[in-house]
């Protein structure tokens, strides 16, 4: 009797000093990392703006106020998964960074994303198109936040062909993304009952586009989707408006497609282009008040793209888990589980929830590019055609071969 | 190529022993490392580009012939070895071998094709024979074209050694580089390396001497090619991905900018050049995008002023052999 | 089989009979074949004439379409005048750039000028990025060159049709200046024997920064004339001057008339490429180099080196 009471006095006693130093070890200092592309192809897609993003985030949330030390460092990665993993190590190790955010570009994405989860760290991506992040490749470290290629092309495919586009002609780049975009948008054109009459491959970073834009016009499709990206994409779009290719009819959807491109097109050329966002500066009064507050602060004048509204986004939410933990526990599995458990709600992309693979799940819209003398000035491109709602947009977890999912 | 090497100095044991105090220096200097505060992963990443320039240096600096397209060494050891470490299970020393030979049999391979014109349109054909290679692997399936091979395990080497460890890994990849360096070391100072030497200098009198010049020189740009396919494997232990950027030609314009900043025609100078032009990408990445301006402007500089290089001018200033 | 796959075939057995596709083809090809022309053709008479392997000729195109651009949007400047303004504006910045910068390395060995350039191109299209992004500017036809044709086997744009007609001109404008008119002969003269030449009064170091600056006029031209079809972007030039690189090379980097008529050829190859096996496309002028450089290592029509 007496060695019980002594034993769990003694238990007790340890217990009370653990828990207490549980507690002085929990403490509030967060370091947040901007791994993002400031000089290459994505730099205006993400680059400085999403590291405007991350400030305007850590400003907006008040954890200052409420007894938290916050830092802030970017980077650039320059679009190389080499440069990309050693500056993430360097975070990790050195730096003590706790949270990565954008981190465009998905080979730099894949490679970090197997740093990250080797050193129990997070990644919050809101730059990288490929869908394995929360598939093949998923870990309990990383969120994928704004968009994949899958999102991209179930809802462009399936909105379009509700819309009357019903038979397809794909102009497709040639290498693993351009493919796996029309394979992944054919299926969903077919499954909604519409046709594919053709498709034609084009090398990666063709300047000219004619020959390709001749097949796809002689095909008569209703629909040709251009499963390509960056240049290759906006070049397209500025032949095929050369060879009368929208005036005759045709309609040209985007499959990975961005504000910025449409800027740097102009309406005269872009207008008619269909695509799908899931954030879009002009939607609501919301995202009208942060888009300006955001326009002030950047060099050109110009609204956050998706990317960038991304960074705001998960970096609120990462706040909010922060909070609710009491600490910053240094533990990214942890925190990424508390993230899953609350549902999100900002004011850039609304409600909305993230799953158990680290996808985020939210509606998606399809735009059409308006005509020039629709727009009111610049930045006003968007007319909204139509939305997929969050629960279908996504890969299904039914259909996931992320081991994180329990079938 | 009259590059200004001083390797005009003959070959007396008093040049071999500058050498080779120096090459002491340098082995301390690395395998110290691990004790200082330095980061590993950067000395490590700094080794193998300092191995490729090493190899692309024998090319020009000793034989006189620019090869514009050097990142293909790099980038197919390197997805080879990705691919047999990751998809096929090999064990990593193997791994190795099978990435170095690979970039071996495409040395062999270009420098049939590349040997047959000099100076200008030698530089000029492997940097097309380069982004064909570029355009290949951004087709072929096996290199997941923009994601990269991802995730390649470390494994043990020769059983024993953990590379997942950093330290371990570091000792290794030192190894690998010195073990590089002095077989380019060799090649310089032997008959063969004289004979390379006095073809750069003049070829027409080496022919007229009776040598095979064609055959020098291919063999020349296979050794070359064959330890940048040595770098590019030790690279995939350290970056664990292997992705297009290895191939790309700008990769190639990097080799040569470390190169031609730490010394053309030297022994040490590429390494030196190596570290300084990766710390630079590192510690700038901050502001990066000036980065690729920076490089341009040292270019410059250093081909309208500064050619030697910096182991160049101090080997000039002392009179040393480097 | 899948309805996606079943309808493939179908398109491609239609293909191979499509005479009227073929046609199209070839003349897009021609069309191509244009900007190789005018690109190399700079390419060759800079080499030719001075030995230097002009590596910042891509990044040089790029400022003639940029230019273009400023001219309209901050001058209001049109098109028109924009073909001759630009050309003239960019090749006197590279005369500066020869002033400064190339002509200490006229006693070396040409491999350092392929260096300097290639510094100076990372330079250029680096600060061009930094200020102006990467996505690109819009650049619209100009209206006279508008809408297009229907010429029985394809659409064709008239301004693609312009381009053609205007890259002939120019070429063999310069084709003619250089062997055939005096100066083009002092020219010549001057960089296969410059102190004999210097000894008959010519100024020879003026002649050569002529020459360079001739040969970026040219790219600066090509640029103009591709900015209303292609994005304005900083890196435009980058991939394109290696193709430009592998048609010096197949068509004997001396020659003028040799890499005129390579640029055309090749673009015409290419586009038979695009309509027979397109993944192939871009690989095809390689492996065109590599073939060429087996049977004959002095390019089509080059000398002998």
């Amino acid at each position: 009797m007496r060695t019980r009471i002594i034993v769990s006095l003694l238990l007790g006693t340890a217990l009370s000093l653990g828990a207490g130093s549980f507690a002085v070890a929990q403490d509030k200092t967060v370091k947040v990392g901007v791994l993002t592309d400031n000089s290459g192809l994505y730099s205006d897609l993400g680059g400085a703006g999403s590291t405007l993003a991350a400030q305007m985030a850590i400003e907006d949330s008040g954890m200052a106020a409420k007894g938290w030390k916050i830092d802030l460092i970017s980077a650039d990665h320059q679009n190389k998964p080499d440069i990309a993993t050693a500056i993430a190590r360097q975070w990790i190790d050195v730096e003590k960074v706790d949270i990565f955010m954008d981190v465009l570009n998905s080979g730099v994405a894949l490679a970090v994303n197997n740093v990250v989860k080797e050193k129990n760290s997070i990644m919050i991506n809101t730059g990288a198109a490929t869908s394995d992040l929360t598939n093949a490749q998923c870990s309990p470290n990383t969120i994928h936040w704004v968009y994949d290629t899958y999102m991209l092309a179930n809802s462009t495919g399936r909105a379009l062909v509700k819309a009357g586009g019903d038979t397809w002609f794909f102009l497709t780049a040639d290498y693993a993304f351009g493919a796996a975009l029309e394979r992944d948008t054919s299926a969903v054109v077919v499954k909604s009952g519409g046709k594919v009459i053709g498709s034609v491959k084009h090398p990666l970073n063709t300047a000219d586009f004619s020959s390709f834009l001749l097949q796809a016009q002689a095909s008569k499709a209703k629909i040709i989707g251009m499963a390509n990206a960056g240049g290759d994409t906006t070049n397209t779009i500025k032949q095929a408006a050369e060879f009368g290719i929208v005036t005759g009819g045709q309609k040209l959807a985007g499959l990975l497609l961005f504000i910025t491109d449409v800027h740097a097109l102009g309406l005269k050329v872009a207008q008619g282009l269909n695509f799908t966002e899931t954030f879009y500066w002009d939607m609501n009064d919301a995202t009208r008040a942060f888009s300006t507050r955001f326009a002030e602060r950047m060099r050109n004048k110009a609204r956050p793209t998706m990317v960038q509204a991304g960074v705001y986004s998960g970096l609120i939410h990462y706040f909010k888990a922060l909070e609710a933990m009491g600490g910053n526990p240094h533990d990214g599995a942890k925190v990424v589980a508390k993230m899953k458990e609350i549902p999100t709600d900002d004011p850039l992309f609304g409600k909305g929830s993230i799953r158990v693979d680290g996808r985020k799940i939210h509606p998606a819209y399809l735009f059409e590019v308006k005509k020039p003398e629709e727009s009111k000035g610049p930045w006003d491109y968007y007319r909204l055609v139509g939305t997929t709602a969050a629960d279908q947009a996504f890969r299904p977890l039914s259909e996931s071969s992320c081991p994180l999912v329990k079938k | 190529m009259t590059v200004t090497a001083d390797d005009s100095i003959p070959l007396t044991p008093r040049t071999i022993r500058d050498e080779m105090i120096a090459f002491a220096i340098m082995t301390v200097l690395l395998m110290v490392v691990p004790l200082t505060g330095i980061y590993p992963f950067f000395v490590m990443q700094a080794l193998c580009f300092a191995l490729l320039a090493c190899a692309f240096n024998l090319l020009i600096g000793y034989g006189g012939l620019l090869s514009f397209g050097h990142a293909m060494f790099l980038g197919t050891a390197g997805y080879i070895s990705a691919h047999a470490l990751k998809v096929w299970g090999v064990t990593p020393e193997l791994g190795i071998l099978i990435g170095t030979a690979g970039a071996a049999a495409l040395a062999v391979i270009t420098g049939l094709v590349a040997i047959r014109r000099q100076g200008i349109y030698f530089a000029m054909i492997t940097l097309a024979l380069s982004q064909l290679l570029y355009f290949i692997y951004l087709q072929t399936p096996f290199t997941h074209g923009e994601d990269g091979i991802q995730g390649i395990p470390q494994g043990y080497l020769f059983g024993v050694l953990n590379l997942a460890k950093p330290t371990v890994l570091y000792y290794v990849i030192v190894a690998g580089f010195l073990f590089g360096f002095l077989v380019i070391f060799r090649a310089v100072n032997s008959p063969f390396g004289e004979v390379l030497k006095s073809i750069r200098e003049n070829e027409q009198r080496a022919i007229s001497l009776g040598y095979k010049t064609d055959q020098y020189k291919l063999l020349a740009f296979i050794l070359s090619g064959t330890l940048a396919g040595l770098a590019g494997a030790l690279k995939v232990f350290v970056a664990q991905n292997a992705s297009l950027t290895d191939v790309h030609w700008s990769m190639s314009g990097e080799i040569v900018l470390m190169t031609l900043v730490g010394g053309l025609g030297t022994i040490f100078g590429p390494v030196v050049g190596a570290f300084v032009i990766i710390a630079m990408q590192q510690y700038l990445a901050g502001f990066g995008q000036w980065v690729t301006v920076i490089q341009g402007v040292i270019f410059v500089v250093c081909v309208l002023t500064f050619r030697r290089g910096v182991i160049g001018e101090i080997a000039h200033y002392f009179r040393l052999s480097l | 089989m899948p309805a996606e796959l079943r309808y493939n075939n179908e398109i491609e057995r239609e293909r191979s009979i499509d005479m009227q596709a073929l046609y199209a083809q070839l003349l897009v090809g021609l069309i191509n074949g244009s900007f190789y022309a005018l690109l190399s053709l700079g390419l060759a008479v800079i080499f030719g004439m001075l030995n230097i392997i002009n590596f910042a000729h891509g990044a040089l195109y790029m400022m003639g379409a940029f230019c273009a651009y400023f001219l309209l949007n901050l001058a209001g400047i049109g098109y028109w005048w924009a073909l001759i303004i630009a050309p003239i504006a960019v090749g006197i910045f590279g005369m500066i750039l020869e002033r400064t910068l190339l002509q200490w390395l006229s006693g070396l060995d040409h491999l350092y000028g392929l260096l300097l350039t290639f510094g100076i191109a990372l330079i250029v299209q680096g600060l061009f990025q930094n200020y102006f992004g990467s996505s690109g500017l819009p650049y619209a036809i100009p209206d006279e060159l508008k809408g297009g044709m229907n010429l029985g086997f394809m659409f064709l744009p008239i301004y693609r049709g312009w381009v053609v007609v205007f890259s002939l001109v120019v070429c063999l404008l310069t084709w003619y200046l250089i062997e055939r008119t005096r100066l083009g002969a002092y020219l010549r003269a001057a960089t296969e024997n410059p102190t004999l030449v210097r000894a008959f009064g010519i100024n020879v170091p003026r002649m050569i920064t002529l020459t360079y600056g001739l040969g970026v006029g040219l790219a600066a031209l090509a640029g103009v004339l591709s900015a209303p079809i292609n994005q304005v972007r900083p890196l435009m030039g980058a991939d394109l001057i290696i193709v430009v690189f592998a048609v010096v090379v197949i068509g004997g980097m001396g020659s003028i008339m040799g890499s005129i008529i390579t640029g055309f050829a090749l673009g015409v190859i290419e586009g038979l490429t695009k309509y027979f096996y397109p993944e192939a496309s871009n690989t095809v002028v390689f492996v065109l180099m590599v073939l060429v450089l087996l049977v004959k290592p002095s390019g089509l029509t080059g000398r002998a080196t």
